[in-house]
């Protein structure tokens, strides 16, 4: 056969139609490529797993099917490597083709694929908390479900404040950004109420001990607030026992410090200590009693912060595509529509900011043992908190992004 | 006063941690010539182990000591069927003992899952004692212990028995100590042996502050690193000077100088590795 120039043409209009039936085709019927971009090996792979558990949960509770659509799930892991998370993202919007992807896990993993994520235009429903990706920089095609590093420790310190009435207290939180904003965050809030945050300490994340740390903590303190996540808050707090600080300091804790996931392989040293999240599985509405009662069939323990994470935004996900019918081909209208949704979930109602950060409650909770098991009682809840807390978005977002220098720490005593 | 006090502990009982850590690290090292970097892994799947053997044996003493008994056997069954293929290859075996690191870490992951696990402090050992005024506790004075009695029953090993000359014999020329029908090979597994069983060991007994948890081993590689390449490659004396050598600095230096951290744990080491490549008392090897 000879192959001239018109027969070319022929060729390869036929070949790029084609390329471009099928989407035009797959739109409104074919299956929904959804990327779930989690953590299962490495340090950070307890969390990890549990998003994806949470994940095929909801999915399997929908028959895969959502807004009419089947669902085909793509998972990739990152081992908590930043520059691996970015590869793998990558690998997920062109081998596997998702459309929209939940996750990454953590702060640095969202910041490193920040770039990849705006080029690729990929709808993205995150569960990392770095804070500037919906305030200073927001990234047009990322919305959280979950919260910022500091949305959960402002409340957390405007309840010490007023319910706990401390008046002087420690924080202490890994050295990594999550663990500055979340302390900044409390600080604020704590010193603008009238209180006075008297000794900060960054230990390094990999610190093998907290025995210098905690031969360094104040005992003419109210509290100390926990900014630890991951094994570090379980470790930090057996160790103060150790050390006997028990009853002499009240420790409080941020978001990740006594999750479900780091509550169940402890003991009494837990009992009674206050935390803030966006979420408990001991929270009552019907969503998460349904969702508890068969996670703990599925796995024997309790869903955590992570569980909760990916069925949150699953949800999210699913309410933005019944607004849409299904229709997730249309990016620009999906981005639209999810920052207009309001949805109620396992965490309780949820709706987003302009600048693509939910705005939900925050519960404030106590450990108890029940039923032989510890968990997170809810004792109290602020109704629809946004990342800005209080304060007026604008002016918010005047001030520097929450870190180790801002907001300056005054009232630190050597 | 009690604050220095509590500090100086805390400095000797990080110090006597460090050392079960990196004896056998220095063993291995000084001996094979290789930097051995599935030592943390050893380290955390022995705390791991012990974990399992607790729910057995309801003893924290005779779990160390067992658990250091399988991980002795797994020590001896990488080196006899894995480093063994590669001998004269220095290069290939530390690329290995990498490779093998990754792969305990992610069978640590599948059997015992991505949760940390708490190693139970003896019930006698659980309350805090008073030391010259100040509460500190129990617990990591009897690491400290531990770790002075392993020191002392690893110096008479070296020195006074045949076993421990023939290793010496190892460490300072190799060639010549097979020349004299020293049987270096057996002598490989039995020290790759022994520091298998006291990582195992010691991550049974730093359990009850460390915890075992995903990320361990690489938690405490960089420390056994550290340790060996100040005291010097191969020498027991430089490991346990080492090793408390870098628990005062590391708990002083936090104390002092909490943004430094990482600075103060590192940099010490790069001063003395560069005025003394050997460092403080290890010796040219022939």
């Amino acid at each position: 056969m000879t192959f001239n120039r018109r027969r070319f043409i022929q060729a390869t209009g036929a070949g790029a139609a084609a390329l471009v039936m099928p989407t035009i085709a797959q739109s409104q019927t074919g299956p929904i490529r959804v990327g779930l971009m989690t953590v299962k090996t490495g340090p950070l792979a307890s969390g990890g797993i549990d998003m994806e558990r949470a994940l095929v949960q909801y999915l399997k509770e929908r028959n895969t099917t959502l807004a009419g659509r089947k669902v085909d799930l793509f998972v990739g892991d990152s081992g908590g490597v930043p520059a691996q998370a970015r590869t793998k993202i990558q690998e997920l919007v062109e081998r596997d083709k998702i459309q929209v992807m939940i996750g990454p896990l953590a702060t640095a993993e969202a910041l490193a694929a920040d770039d990849y994520i705006r080029q690729a235009q990929l709808l993205t429903l995150s569960v990392a908390a770095a804070e500037d990706m919906t305030q200073r920089k927001p990234n047009p095609w990322f919305t959280r479900g979950t919260s910022t590093s500091s949305q959960c420790s402002m409340p957390l310190a405007d309840y010490s404040h007023k319910t706990l009435k401390m008046r002087r207290m420690a924080v202490i939180a890994d050295d990594i950004a999550y663990g500055h904003e979340m302390c900044a965050g409390f600080m604020r809030v704590f010193e603008e109420n009238g209180g006075k945050v008297v000794q900060r300490m960054f230990p390094p994340l990999t610190v093998p001990d907290y025995g210098t740390y905690l031969a360094q903590l104040k005992t003419d303190i109210d509290g100390i607030f926990l900014g630890f996540a991951g094994s570090n808050g379980f470790r930090y707090l057996r160790q103060f026992n150790e050390y006997g600080l028990r009853g002499k300091v009240t420790p409080i804790g941020g978001m990740t410090a006594l999750d479900e996931a780091v509550l169940r392989n402890m003991g009494d040293e837990a009992l009674g200590i206050v935390t803030s999240c966006w979420y408990s599985a001991e929270i009552e509405n019907a969503i998460n009693k349904k969702f508890a009662a068969n996670f703990r069939v599925d796995w024997s323990y309790d869903p955590g912060f992570y569980a909760a994470a990916t069925y949150v935004e699953a949800a999210v996900l699913e309410a933005t595509l019944n607004a849409l019918k299904g229709n997730i081909e249309d990016k620009p209208s999906f981005m639209k529509t999810v920052r207009n949704i309001k949805v109620d979930t396992a965490r309780g109602p949820v709706s987003f900011d302009r600048y693509g950060n939910v705005v939900g409650n925050i519960y404030i909770r106590k450990v108890e043992r029940k039923d032989g098991r510890l968990v997170n009682r809810v004792i109290h809840t602020y109704p629809d908190v946004s990342q800005f807390w209080t304060y007026k978005p604008e002016e918010f977002l005047k001030n520097p992004v929450y870190s180790r220098d801002w907001p300056p720490a005054k009232n630190l005593e050597s | 006063m009690q604050y220095w006090i509590i500090q100086t502990l805390n400095s000797l009982a990080l110090g006597g941690l460090l050392f079960l850590l990196a004896a056998g690290f220095s063993l291995i090292f000084g001996l094979m010539r290789i930097a051995n970097l599935t030592h943390g892994s050893l380290y955390m799947l022995g705390a791991y182990v012990g974990i399992s053997v607790l729910k057995y044996v309801p003893n924290l003493w005779l779990a160390a000591i067992i658990g250091g008994v399988i991980m002795a056997v797994f020590g001896g069954l990488v080196e006899r069927l894995i480093l063994r293929a590669l001998a004269g290859n220095a290069l290939g075996q530390v690329l290995v003992t990498l490779g093998i690191s990754f792969i305990i870490a992610d069978l640590c992951l599948m059997v015992w899952g991505g949760d940390p696990i708490p190693v139970p402090t003896p019930p006698a050992l659980q309350q805090p004692i008073l030391v010259g005024g100040v509460t500190f506790p129990t617990y990591r004075l009897v690491v400290l212990a531990i770790a002075v009695v392993t020191a002392l029953a690893l110096y008479l090993l070296m020195d006074r028995t045949r076993i421990g000359a023939m290793i010496r014999a190892g460490v300072d020329d190799m060639q010549m100590a097979r020349a004299v029908g020293i049987p270096v090979s057996r002598l490989f597994t039995a020290v790759f042996c022994l520091g298998a069983a006291l990582a195992g060991a010691g991550g049974i007994i730093g359990g009850p502050i460390m915890s075992a948890y995903p990320g361990l081993d690489a938690d405490m590689l960089p420390l056994a690193l550290i340790v060996v390449m100040l005291g010097g490659v191969g020498s027991l004396l430089g490991a346990f000077v080492g090793s408390f050598l870098i628990g005062a600095i590391y708990t002083f230096g936090t104390a002092l100088l909490p943004d430094l951290a990482y600075v103060i744990l590192f940099l010490p080491m790069i001063v003395v590795i560069a005025f003394r490549p050997t460092g403080l008392f290890g010796r040219q090897s022939v």
